[in-house]
């Protein structure tokens, strides 16, 4: 029994109240609430937005406006661009194929696409781009520097140790200080050629150059038309032999016109025409005088 | 009887399947107050497997997540009374204390203290012919055992085999593996009111709740306010409620009787009321403020004011001594304790080994309590508190929580009853079907 003057109210839940209770207690409900629902709320909501293709085509509009907008403030434009470390004319080749117009904004500049066609150039061994605080585009150069001169039947070129075209030379006497090599494939053994050529250092006021035979070993050249021909392996061995064999018995002063290093266990010389003609004479000579 | 088979096991299954899920509720109708806890089981037991530490009866392996206590409504006497009020407080209490522990409570495990309980020990007996006693032996000798009239309107909330005994050695725990030739159980049976466990099962399901379990709160306030060795060697514990003081006696680990004395505080709680003509909320608050059970000479000039608010200030402004209260309370609870001892000599406890009896509940905070049912119940009296389960809120540890946390123990570890065994085959032979599928069983 209750008196009818006390308030107190019934504080136990109604039916429905606890079936309410209990359900938002339940863990699956929970998640389903937590996560499912404000997931699909979200995303209907926006596909029904989206819907639309007016809607759509501001809300582009918008985001490429305000995507320029951040774009173009002063911090983010890059006004200027230097180019260390490469020598003038390859400065100008890549101002010429990057041929950017500043000022542009940092954004639009595509930093990995530009080092890669800035390393495209021939002359160009590797390349480090990036924007300098000041708005400026930095490139740092590592160039290529040719060794060799390398003749072929297109012209000369510049060749560097690994094998790679640095660019084109004008004329042999242009660079006079770098070796000349030749033949076909020549390019990709410059190192070998290096030795060979300070090898026969002694022989420097005389020598060509080097030419690759047969894509598979070098001759080297020398003025008044003699040729010392080096075997595949052991070039270098081969011509220390001929040049201690010159100390010696200035085997090349004389009138020989190939040196044949190619066997090892048998070098050959090939006489000059006129030489072997002497020799035939005086051995007729000889012979005859003795036959007689 | 299978037909309370059925269910019951039903019950074990559905506490089967809360365990699993990780969370059951205890509910606990008293007539003062209904607690509800709600335990989430971790499933691992950690200390299962340090040596030397046994299975802690349970205890290491869940925790108290929620709890909550409100005051009861439409409950007399331990038995539902007005079932909406009821409903009502239950929905509160279980709302209240799901929301502690933030999850959702589908299971609940129910005890109540009142459905006059009536003890009977059975004993039933089988041959078994020389081979090993196994499970199906168990479940033939439980079913031997012959079933008393215990009247159509009851139903049995508990059947325990206390004891088992192979040919001339009694006291078996197990007699599982052993080999003789008869097979002797003595049995607990406790009884209820059928209506009375209707009326809560009902109300449970209206909350929404599938009962797994159901328990006579004399049973588990003796779980959990009776240390180990008094429920080996033998005490009563006297749980004495709000509307009814329920006793049960232990000995040998096993409850061997139980029973309930329709008394409890709220007696004492309406003595007051009339006696010093206050409301029953005022009785009860100078009951628990000021109660007591031996007046001293200073209770004499110890004055209670009692407020009122009937608008004569003669009438409002009244006080009374202690002792005088006292003298209000003190024949009351001699009343019940009297009683108690009545149920008990019934029961045969001066038989018993050791005669301890501890007294729990909210019914024995009364001061001096001890001293008066030491002259009444004999020398060995105690005041028990229910043991520490994991998690449980200070609210809820004082001795009138036993019952409520020996329903935490009820729920994970269960003591064998008749139902945890199958029903012996030869039930089966009624159907060919199952005849059958004994056959495939049998021989592969």
């Amino acid at each position: 029994m209750r008196s009818l003057t006390s308030g107190r109210r019934d504080n136990a839940p109604s039916r429905w109240g606890y079936r309410f209770e209990r359900l938002m207690l339940t863990p699956l409900f929970r998640l389903f609430l937590r996560v499912v629902v404000p997931f699909a709320v979200v995303a209907g909501s926006t596909a029904i937005w989206l819907s639309d293709e007016g809607r759509r085509e501001s809300l582009n509009l918008a985001v490429s406006d305000l995507r320029r907008e951040i774009a173009t403030r002063p911090e983010f434009m890059v006004s200027a661009m230097t180019v260390d470390g490469a020598s003038q004319g390859t400065s100008e080749d890549i101002r010429e194929i990057l041929s950017l117009s500043f000022p542009a904004s940092s954004f639009d500049l595509d930093l990995p696409a530009i080092r890669e066609r800035v390393e495209e150039l021939p002359a160009i061994a590797s390349a480090a781009v990036r924007v300098r605080p000041g708005g400026i585009l930095q490139l740092n150069i590592a160039e290529r520097t040719p060794v060799v001169v390398w003749r072929t039947h297109e012209g000369l070129t510049l060749v560097d140790p690994e094998g790679h075209v640095t660019g084109p030379a004008i004329s042999r006497v242009a660079y006079p200080q770098m070796p000349l090599i030749a033949g076909e494939g020549a390019e990709l053994h410059v190192p070998e050629a290096l030795r060979l050529f300070s090898a026969a250092a002694p022989l420097n006021s005389r020598v060509i150059g080097l030419v690759r035979v047969g894509e598979r070993r070098w001759d080297l050249v020398l003025d008044r038309g003699q040729r010392i021909k080096l075997p595949e392996q052991g070039a270098v061995e081969a011509l220390d032999r001929v040049v201690a064999l010159n100390n010696a018995e200035e085997l090349l002063e004389r009138d020989v016109k190939v040196v044949d290093m190619r066997l090892a266990h048998r070098p050959t010389v090939q006489l000059t025409e006129q030489a072997v003609d002497a020799w035939w004479q005086a051995s007729q000579m000889t012979t005859g005088t003795v036959g007689q | 009887m299978t037909e309370l088979y059925q269910s019951q096991r039903a019950m074990r299954a559905m506490r089967k399947a809360a365990m699993q899920r990780g969370v059951i509720a205890v509910l606990d109708v008293g007539t003062s107050k209904i607690a509800c806890l709600v335990l989430r089981f971790d499933g691992t037991d950690r200390l299962a497997s340090v040596e030397g530490i046994g299975s802690m009866a349970g205890q290491s392996g869940y925790r108290v997540i929620g709890a909550n206590t409100i005051m009861s409504r439409g409950v007399k006497f331990g038995e539902i009374d007005t079932m909406q009020e009821t409903e009502r407080a239950i929905r509160t209490v279980v709302q209240a204390a799901q929301k502690m522990a933030k999850i959702r409570v589908d299971h609940v495990i129910a005890c109540f203290s009142g459905a006059e309980p009536r003890s009977y020990g059975l004993d039933g007996q089988i041959d078994l012919e020389g081979h090993t006693v196994d499970d199906q032996d168990v479940a033939r000798v439980l079913a031997a055992c012959d079933v008393p009239d215990y009247g159509a309107d009851r139903e049995v909330l508990h059947a325990q085999p206390v004891n088992f005994a192979l040919d001339h050695r009694s006291g078996l725990g197990d007699p599982r593996g052993q080999v003789g030739q008869t097979l002797t159980t003595d049995m607990h049976l406790l009884t209820v009111d059928k209506a009375a466990v209707q009326n809560l099962v009902h109300c449970i399901r209206r909350c929404d709740l599938e009962l797994a379990g159901i328990a006579s709160s004399a049973y588990v306030s003796g779980m959990s306010a009776l240390v180990e060795d008094e429920q080996e060697l033998g005490a009563a514990c006297i749980d004495m409620g709000g509307g009814a003081t329920s006793l049960s006696i232990f000995m040998k680990k096993h409850m061997i009787f139980a029973d309930t004395v329709r008394m409890g505080g709220d007696h004492v709680t309406g003595d007051i009321s009339m006696g010093l003509q206050v409301p029953t909320s005022t009785a009860e608050r100078i009951k628990t403020f000021y109660g007591g059970v031996v007046a001293t000479g200073m209770d004499d000039r110890d004055m209670i004011e009692l407020s009122g608010d009937t608008g004569d200030w003669e009438h409002d402004r009244r006080t009374v001594s202690r002792a005088e209260l006292i003298g209000i309370m003190r024949p009351r609870v001699e009343e019940i304790l009297e009683e108690v001892r009545a149920r008990l000599d019934a029961a045969g406890f001066e038989h018993l080994p050791s005669q301890q009896i501890v007294l729990t509940g909210g019914g024995s905070q009364i001061p001096g309590l001890d001293g008066l049912a030491t002259k009444i119940l004999g020398q060995q009296v105690r005041l028990g508190r229910p043991m520490r389960v994991h998690g449980l809120p200070q609210a809820a540890t004082g001795p009138g929580f036993a019952a409520t946390v020996g329903m935490c123990l009820f729920a994970t570890h269960p003591q064998d009853e008749w139902w945890d065994f199958d029903l012996p085959v030869d039930r089966y032979n009624t159907r060919p079907f199952g005849k059958a599928v004994r056959w495939f069983k049998e021989n592969w």
